[in-house]
């Protein structure tokens, strides 16, 4: 298939934990076929809902790590002295670097005397794909104290985009990062339409905002509901009304409903419950599909 | 107000795997219900809101620096040596001069070590700013990342540096386990993990308590929005010999007054009751563990 | 205005207008003279964790190109191309023939800033 053919909507939040994980499997159930990329790599948790079976499984690298082969350091210290992020110890004869505190910056490589430090490229996660209920979905998961990036997000995009070309499907669904710094940005540039789900609390607004302008440089059409729109009725219409000014869609608003931890409970979208918010849910992928 | 019941003044970080569990909610509550002076640190420096519910409105501002490079044009030569070494883009030498990006630099000084012509110097570059605050019994102290940098841990580490010794502190972290999460957690006696019994709040309590694990700190688990289904989480709980500390039970008024940037503990007087148990709670925890050695 | 560069994920002219600079797959490379292309990967600017535009503009600099084509520069590549004297032309045509096109028929003005702001 062409790629011109292939639509890829994305679905962000701002703030996390505003049901943003739980729209996207709904949205990836009532699509007949899509391609599913979890670029939320900090809090990859579409998995939880769609359980797929991993097919493919390879390794994530991103930046360096200094590491001293013990057998050769001298202890002469320089290496201690030099580092600016406390990351370096004195152990016996040797010095031994802290994986967590090195920021990878090489100083340490390029002093060294002895030549005893190496400086591979730092091993951050994995990326996989596999396979759904839905469909095929590429994600990734990230070591401890490793952090989601602009490249990441652009892996797994690029891995969806190939599957959805291979497989000949022409719709690729993704779970966006949260936040709004560059990993957002990779996750948002040349898609067909970015939905944002918001709720009616102080910070959302303010999240939202920056999330449209955003967008609105990328020149990426935008679409806006409200997740449990209830709990504050005059935030919902406040951020309704801002939303319209900054040019997108209002596609509906969702409510508050315990159903969507229940759905959650049982593995699944709240779409494949019998809840009110599933219904909310229908309305707002109709209005998505006519935009697409 | 209440001597400290403590030999030594503990500090306690709040956590979570993921965002919107609560985490604010419970570290702000506890932190009003908490019995005795206090200190409350937002380390949630990229989104700090904890003052969108304290309300200071006297808030004594410091500024975080780092050392960022300044090339001297006069004897660069355009060598490169700089951005090759440059493993983040902080400098780039472009034709016969080197260009700095101090919102990319991680202040490494590697530059100004390898520059041959001694062009490069360093000065320090505004990456944040700190704020302190009095409210009640808490002291407030604020992290906030200036917007463009992408350094979250070293404004993370001013806030720390800003803890007095002589109180007790209460930490509410940024989401996730990443590095500005692991900052946070330096130098902590207690880990208290907010979650949900969803299987994403389970999923991402895991990637946590594995985090605990790794950094040798003791933890207790806050359960939000607690339904009816909490087997798999309380099972997990037991498994991993985690105490479950609060449990909040799916109450809509709660979202309703945190939506509206209220007080949960001063809204509703039960609940107030409640976070005044998990700090005694906490106090007993710590004092089993013994306290910041 | 010898050498242009084009940001795009094919090949070829007809192929798609790529509006990111720093993690475009590839620079499609115009001679105006020879009237023939070149295709330069962006390997190194998309494999880069943070400062992908200042990667990216390098690898044009480092190309001998004088104009650039693209969607939306940032500023921190803006500014090691402007260091290195090459012209940037915000363009949003839908494929890089349509983007020549606009240029040759002089429709695009060369930008004099970044046209994002902040931290992209």
């Amino acid at each position: 298939m062409s790629r011109d053919h292939i639509r890829e909507l994305v679905v962000l939040s701002g703030k996390g934990g505003t049901g943003k994980t739980s729209l996207t499997a709904s949205f990836a159930l009532l699509a007949s076929k899509a391609v599913l990329a979890d670029c939320d790599v900090d809090a990859a948790d579409l998995h939880l809902l769609l359980t797929p079976m991993v097919e493919q499984r390879h390794a994530f690298m991103s930046g360096h790590e200094a590491v001293i082969r013990q057998q050769d350091c001298t202890g002469c210290g320089i290496c201690l002295d030099s580092c600016r992020f406390d990351a370096i110890r004195k152990e016996g004869a040797a010095c031994r670097i802290d994986p967590v505190a090195c920021e990878g910056c090489g100083v340490c490589h390029r002093l060294c005397p002895a030549k005893a430090i190496d400086f591979p490229e730092r091993v951050c996660g994995e990326w996989m794909v596999s396979g759904t209920r839905c469909g095929p979905m590429v994600h990734a998961q990230l070591g401890v104290a490793a952090e989601n990036s602009g490249k990441l997000v652009t892996t797994v995009r690029e891995q969806a985009w190939a599957v959805a070309v291979d497989k000949r499907i022409p719709l690729i669904i993704s779970d966006g990062p949260p936040g709004i710094g560059c990993p957002v940005i990779a996750s948002l540039s040349g898609v067909s339409l970015a939905v944002v789900i918001t709720e009616p609390t102080v910070s959302g607004l303010h999240d939202l905002q920056r999330l449209l302008a955003l967008a609105r440089h990328f020149s990426v059409p935008t679409a806006v509901c409200v997740n449990k729109w209830d709990i504050n009725p005059q935030q919902t219409e406040r951020i309704e009304a801002a939303a319209h000014a900054a040019g997108a869609a209002i596609l509906g608003r969702i409510r508050y409903d315990r159903s969507v931890t229940q759905a959650q409970l049982q593995q699944k979208a709240v779409v494949e419950l019998d809840a009110a918010a599933g219904n909310d849910i229908r309305v707002i992928w109709k209005q998505v599909t006519e935009l697409l | 107000m209440a001597e400290s019941t403590l030999e030594k003044p503990f500090r306690i970080a709040v956590a979570s795997g993921k965002g919107g569990t609560g985490k604010t909610t419970v570290a702000l509550n506890l932190a009003a219900m908490f019995g005795e002076p206090v200190q409350l640190a937002d380390c949630d420096v990229e989104e700090p809101n904890v003052n969108l519910f304290l309300r200071c409105d006297q808030l004594t501002p410091t500024e975080v620096t780092m050392l960022v490079p300044e090339v001297d044009q006069q004897r660069c030569n355009g060598c490169g040596a700089c951005g090759e070494l440059c493993q983040f883009r902080g400098i780039v030498a472009v034709g016969t001069r080197a260009l700095v990006f101090p919102e990319l630099c991680h202040g490494c000084g590697g530059c100004a070590l390898v520059c041959p012509t001694g062009a490069i110097t360093e000065r320090p570059h505004r990456i944040g700013t700190i704020s302190t605050g009095q409210s009640g019994a808490i002291r407030l102290i604020e992290g906030r990342l200036e917007v463009g940098v992408s350094l979250v841990p070293p404004v993370i580490r001013a806030v720390r540096e800003q803890l007095q010794d002589e109180l007790p502190a209460i930490l509410d972290a940024p989401p996730g386990t990443s590095c500005p999460v692991v900052a946070t957690l330096r130098e902590c006696d207690y880990l208290l993990l907010v979650t949900d019994p969803t299987p994403f709040g389970l999923h991402d309590l895991k990637l946590a308590v594995a985090l605990a694990r790794e950094l040798n700190l003791p933890c207790g688990v806050v359960v939000n929005r607690a339904g009816e289904d909490l087997v798999g989480l309380y099972g997990y709980c037991r498994s991993e010999n985690l105490p479950v500390l609060l449990s909040l039970p799916d109450d809509r008024q709660i979202a309703e007054i945190t939506s509206r940037g209220d007080l949960l503990a001063h809204a509703l007087p039960e609940y107030g009751l409640m976070f005044a148990e998990l700090a005694e709670k906490l106090k007993q925890e710590l004092g089993a563990a013994g306290g910041r050695p | 205005m010898n050498t242009i560069a084009f940001t795009t994920a094919g090949q070829e002219l007809a192929a798609a207008l790529d509006p990111r600079f720093g993690r475009a797959a590839n620079f499609l490379i115009y001679d105006t003279t020879q009237k023939s292309t070149r295709i330069i990967e962006n390997q190194q600017g998309r494999s880069a964790a943070q400062g992908a535009g200042i990667q990216a503009a390098e690898t044009i600099v480092r190309a001998g190109v004088d104009t650039l084509v693209t969607g939306h520069c940032g500023p921190k590549a803006f500014k090691v191309l402007e260091a290195a004297g090459v012209k940037v032309f915000n363009c949003n045509a839908a494929t890089v023939d349509e983007a020549l096109h606009e240029l040759l028929a002089g429709r695009l003005t060369a930008a004099e800033n970044s046209d994002v702001e902040g931290h992209w």
